[in-house]
């Protein structure tokens, strides 16, 4: 049973994973079981969820690295 | 009162993907939304003699990039001749005498308001993922928007996964201080 039991900080990073499909199944159990008890982490888990839903709301668009490198290039050579 | 600096060579990490949602909002198509960035940025290292600090930076950018988007549709105007509006004034005769406005509503409208908030949310997130620390928001970046494996950003940055996760985590942990509260309420 001790060893079921996981810590805030472990269950944000599980919670943090989760938000990746990065974590794995007993993890994600785990997190459950832990949410139940813990309305802080539970609080925290319901944001970062929401933080997720809102990212993939805004569909951002970013430069790779390599085109941003390709931009700064260019803006040495005219400055 | 704090005069406002122009620092070019930060200008790519700053502000380049804030104008690029910016851009691609007004133009819809990526590769022009990117040839406006990148537009944007010479013209205003032509023009940095004039920057009189008034404005901060990223407002001053985003001015020049609103004279390229106008620049772009009159452009692509000029090519295509005028743009055409066709309309059919009554093909309902049930709906003879009603308003011209009330025929022209358009259907869509819904839908139009929610891109705009989306738009709206995007760009509020942009401006908190460019507060975060340098190398945060460049990590939560590549995994979040562009999706990259975490496998890849480790090999690429040179870090071990728990770093990335410890990333991620502090990085999210600001974004949701960050975006305005409204957005977690809706």
């Amino acid at each position: 049973m001790v060893q079921r039991m996981i810590s805030c900080e472990k269950a944000a990073d599980i919670c943090t994973k989760a938000q990746y499909n990065e974590a794995t199944f007993v993890e994600r159990l785990k997190l459950k079981f832990h949410l139940i008890y813990c309305k802080v982490c539970a609080a925290y888990a319901k944001q970062n969820t929401k933080l997720t839903s809102l990212c993939s709301k805004a569909n951002l668009h970013s430069f790779s690295k390599m085109e941003k490198e390709k931009m700064k290039e260019r803006i040495r050579r005219h400055a | 009162m704090a005069e406002n600096q122009l620092h070019p060579n930060s200008w790519v990490d700053q502000y380049a993907d804030y104008l690029f949602n910016y851009a691609i909002g007004k133009v819809s198509d990526v590769e022009i939304a990117k040839d406006l960035v990148s537009e944007t940025f010479l013209a205003g290292l032509k023009s940095a003699k004039n920057y009189k600090g008034e404005a901060a930076e990223r407002t001053w950018l985003i001015a020049i990039l609103k004279r390229k988007v106008i620049d772009y549709y009159r452009k692509s105007n000029s090519k295509k001749g005028k743009a055409e509006v066709r309309m059919n004034f009554s093909y309902h005769d049930e709906n003879e005498g009603d308003w011209l406005e009330e025929k022209v509503a358009d259907p869509n409208g819904n839908l139009g308001s929610e891109t705009i908030e989306n738009e709206e949310l995007g760009l509020a997130l942009q401006l908190c993922i460019d507060r975060l620390p340098q190398k945060q928001s460049q990590v939560f970046t590549m995994k979040t928007i562009q999706g990259i494996p975490t496998e890849e950003i480790c090999n690429e940055l040179g870090i071990n996964p728990s770093n990335l996760w410890v990333m991620i985590h502090r990085a999210r942990t600001a974004l949701m201080e960050c975006l305005n509260q409204k957005w977690f309420n809706a």
